[in-house]
């Protein structure tokens, strides 16, 4: 059993106010064989730049330092690969730093440039990533993903991080999902829900029109998640620049308030050891004395179903930034749904459900835009833009764009970034004809989770219009 | 194509220092990469050969024992330590509480006696350098109580069910000091259904 100090459990605090002023990401795609990874690194910038109705050069006088978040230098074979998109755009003397982080590289790029700014160090910091996997034919590419495993105890194992990864998978479907054919169906709500949310953006690279069975009926990649359960692997940048007060009204009269937090785990799932559950602000002491009985084999915390990276970060940031219930308190969340599963083990993970109940946050139809039951606003949209699954999973770009979107619906512009026709015709993608604004009306509060493989990083990102904030600074 | 004995790398270690001998790399040329569409040349192929020295340090113990047919964990006995008497496996040379070095000891007969499945996963899919037959069966491997750790490994006679009592093989015929050198079967498993090269 593993006990954390007070002072390790301290609620983080930020010197002062962080802003998020704008955001831009690229197209993303499979594969770009004609465009080098600077091109789209330069694209999402200066999306970010016309956002702010700024050129490039006028938005890049307010920056003073760079955090790029890029993760896999062996795919790209490129060594100080920062430091060459760092001089393509333009940046240089600034001071600038590569992050890498798996899975949560994008989240943890921010939660640099954001620490930058509320220390004082920098009035305005740029957090950009990329990622570039098509450089190396598929099964190469398992292998270099299977070298983010332990290289002696792992990686020798089939070269395959699914492998690595599902056995939780399994875990969490025969404990908590009971192994019933309803649950196996709910995991598959979340394929079709994101892949259908990918359909409206431009940006998105996996959309698809499909039902319920298409995923059941899908090849099997690791029983039981089947291909129309996992992720897609991607190129692409995305971006946001954060602020002081000042600076970021001087970029724009809307800037966005920005809490960040981390939290990380065994790199190894084999070294995770039995702890009693960190609880969140809105769960109760001995709330989960009973889990054990009531699922037989979850008595073991978190075990292989539980990510207690991303709980951790929830608890921070959630402290940090008053948010007691996530469902009542946020109106959408972004969450790294790498597999269906992990998605919906990451609701319990960041207390939208409690442990055991993560899948009535998608039956009961809370994570639609739409709710399918009532056909009303559901309650706490989750990945309106696609997700992984739907949009993109370009790993140091990840975090990144879920941040973004977090941002377009707060700053109620979605429809702008998702809907012109031109945008469509010029990523060479056909517009849907039954194409659906999915802006949350009236979105105040957001929440992105950015998550490493088997957990080993998480960062919760918190983004809040500035009079709708929850605690008083 | 396999390399010839020529063509591998090998390496010693003599007064502290790696002595290297054979062919650590070979060099192939690069090739243009054209659109065929447009006719025009979009890039090159880097091909690249490489062969890496790696040090396994204070865990070589345990892959130097898989070829023995010994598995070999390790254990804080800190008197200090809050977590002391804790058995790793994954081996760790260092108590992760404490950070004192933690004892070697033998966890042979108890994996024998103590392993089952707490999960596993069955697939199809591998990545370039696997060597394992598919489908490859993932087994995440529990011990009795005082190992506090699970460990991965792969099931290759049976079929995984949680909960399944496994038994360790090892690679004790021309081993290749690696993680592929220990694999479970489950129980019942006899000595001529083992994959070649393997003893219990
Ligand atoms: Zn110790």
């Amino acid at each position: 059993m593993i006990k954390f100090s007070d002072k390790q459990l301290k609620i983080p605090k930020l010197m002062r106010p962080v802003y998020l002023a704008t955001v831009g990401m690229s197209k993303f795609d499979r594969a770009f064989p004609e465009t080098r990874i600077e091109e789209l690194c330069i694209d999402a910038l200066t999306a970010a730049a016309d956002f702010v109705n700024m050129t490039p050069s006028e938005l890049k006088k307010y920056i003073h330092t760079c955090y790029y978040g890029h993760f896999a230098d062996h795919f790209g074979d490129q060594l100080l690969g920062e430091a060459v998109i760092h001089d393509r755009l333009g940046l240089d003397p600034l001071g600038n730093i590569g992050v890498k982080t798996g899975g949560a590289t994008g989240g943890s790029a921010m939660w640099e440039a954001v620490k930058a700014v509320a220390s004082g160090y920098s009035d305005c910091a740029l957090a950009l990533g990329w990622e570039r996997m098509d450089e190396v034919p598929t099964d190469e590419g398992n292998h270099l993903i299977s070298c983010a495993a332990d290289k002696d105890w792992e990686t020798p194992l089939g070269h395959i991080y699914t492998g690595y990864y599902a056995v939780m998978a399994q875990r969490y479907w025969k404990i908590f999902g009971k192994e019933e054919d309803s649950f196996r169906n709910t995991m598959a709500e979340v394929a079709v829900k994101n892949r259908g949310y990918a359909r409206m953006n431009p940006h998105a690279q996996g959309p698809m029109k499909i039902t319920v069975e298409d995923v059941i009926n899908s090849p099997i990649v690791a029983y039981p998640l089947r291909v129309l359960d996992c992720c897609l692997m991607s190129v692409g940048s995305a971006c946001g620049i954060v602020c002081d007060e000042k600076t970021a009204y001087e970029i724009t009269d809307k800037p966005l308030r920005i809490y960040i937090a981390a939290g990380s785990h065994t790199l190894r799932v084999a070294d995770r050891r039995d702890m009693k559950i960190p609880l969140l602000p809105n769960e109760k002491p001995n709330q989960y004395d009973d889990l054990g009985k009531r699922f037989p084999g979850g008595n073991r915390y978190p075990g292989f179903t539980g990510f207690l990276a991303a709980r951790m970060s929830a608890y921070y940031a959630y402290n940090m930034s008053g948010v007691v219930d996530p469902t009542e308190d946020l109106d959408l969340v972004e969450l790294h749904d790498a597999f269906t599963i992990s998605d919906i083990q990451t609701y319990e993970d960041i207390g939208i459900r409690p442990y055991g109940e993560g899948r009535d946050y998608i039956e009961s139809g809370d994570a639609y835009v739409i709710n399918p039951h009532t056909k009303k606003p559901g309650k706490l949209p989750s990945n309106p833009c696609g997700g992984l699954i739907g949009c993109m999973h370009a790993v140091g770009a990840t975090g990144l764009m879920q941040i973004a979107e977090i941002g377009y619906h707060i700053w109620n512009r979605w429809d702008e970034i998702h809907e012109p026709e031109e945008k469509w015709k010029a990523f060479g993608r056909e517009k849907p004809k039954d194409w659906t604004n999915l802006q949350v009306k009236g979105a105040k509060r957001g929440l992105a989770i950015s998550h490493a493989g088997v957990g080993s990083h998480v960062t919760c990102t918190i983004l809040m219009d500035p009079n709708n904030l929850i605690k008083e600074d | 194509m396999p390399k010839t004995e020529e063509e591998k790398g090998f390496v010693d270690i003599v007064d502290s220092r790696y002595k290297p001998k054979g062919v650590f790399h070979i060099i192939e040329a690069n090739q243009p990469i054209y659109n065929k569409d447009t006719g025009k040349l979009a890039g090159v192929t880097n091909p690249r050969d490489m062969t890496y020295i790696h040090t396994y340090g204070g865990e070589a113990i345990f892959f130097e024992s898989l070829g023995k047919g010994r598995l070999m964990a390790s254990r804080c006995d800190n008197e200090k330590c809050e977590t002391k008497g804790s058995v790793y496996e994954p081996f760790r040379i260092f108590c992760p509480d404490c950070l004192r070095k933690n004892t070697v000891v033998d966890i042979t007969e108890k994996a024998q006696k103590t392993a089952k499945i707490h999960s596993f996963i069955i697939t199809h899919r591998s990545g370039a350098f696997n060597t394992l037959p598919k489908p490859i069966k993932f087994i995440n491997v529990e011990f009795d109580e005082e190992v506090v750790t699970i460990l991965m490994s792969v099931l290759v006679v049976g079929e995984p069910e949680m909960g399944k009592i496994v038994v360790p093989i090892f690679r004790t015929k021309s081993p290749t000091y690696t993680i592929m050198d220990l694999m479970f079967v489950v129980e019942g498993t006899t000595e001529s259904e083992l994959p070649e090269g393997f003893t219990f």
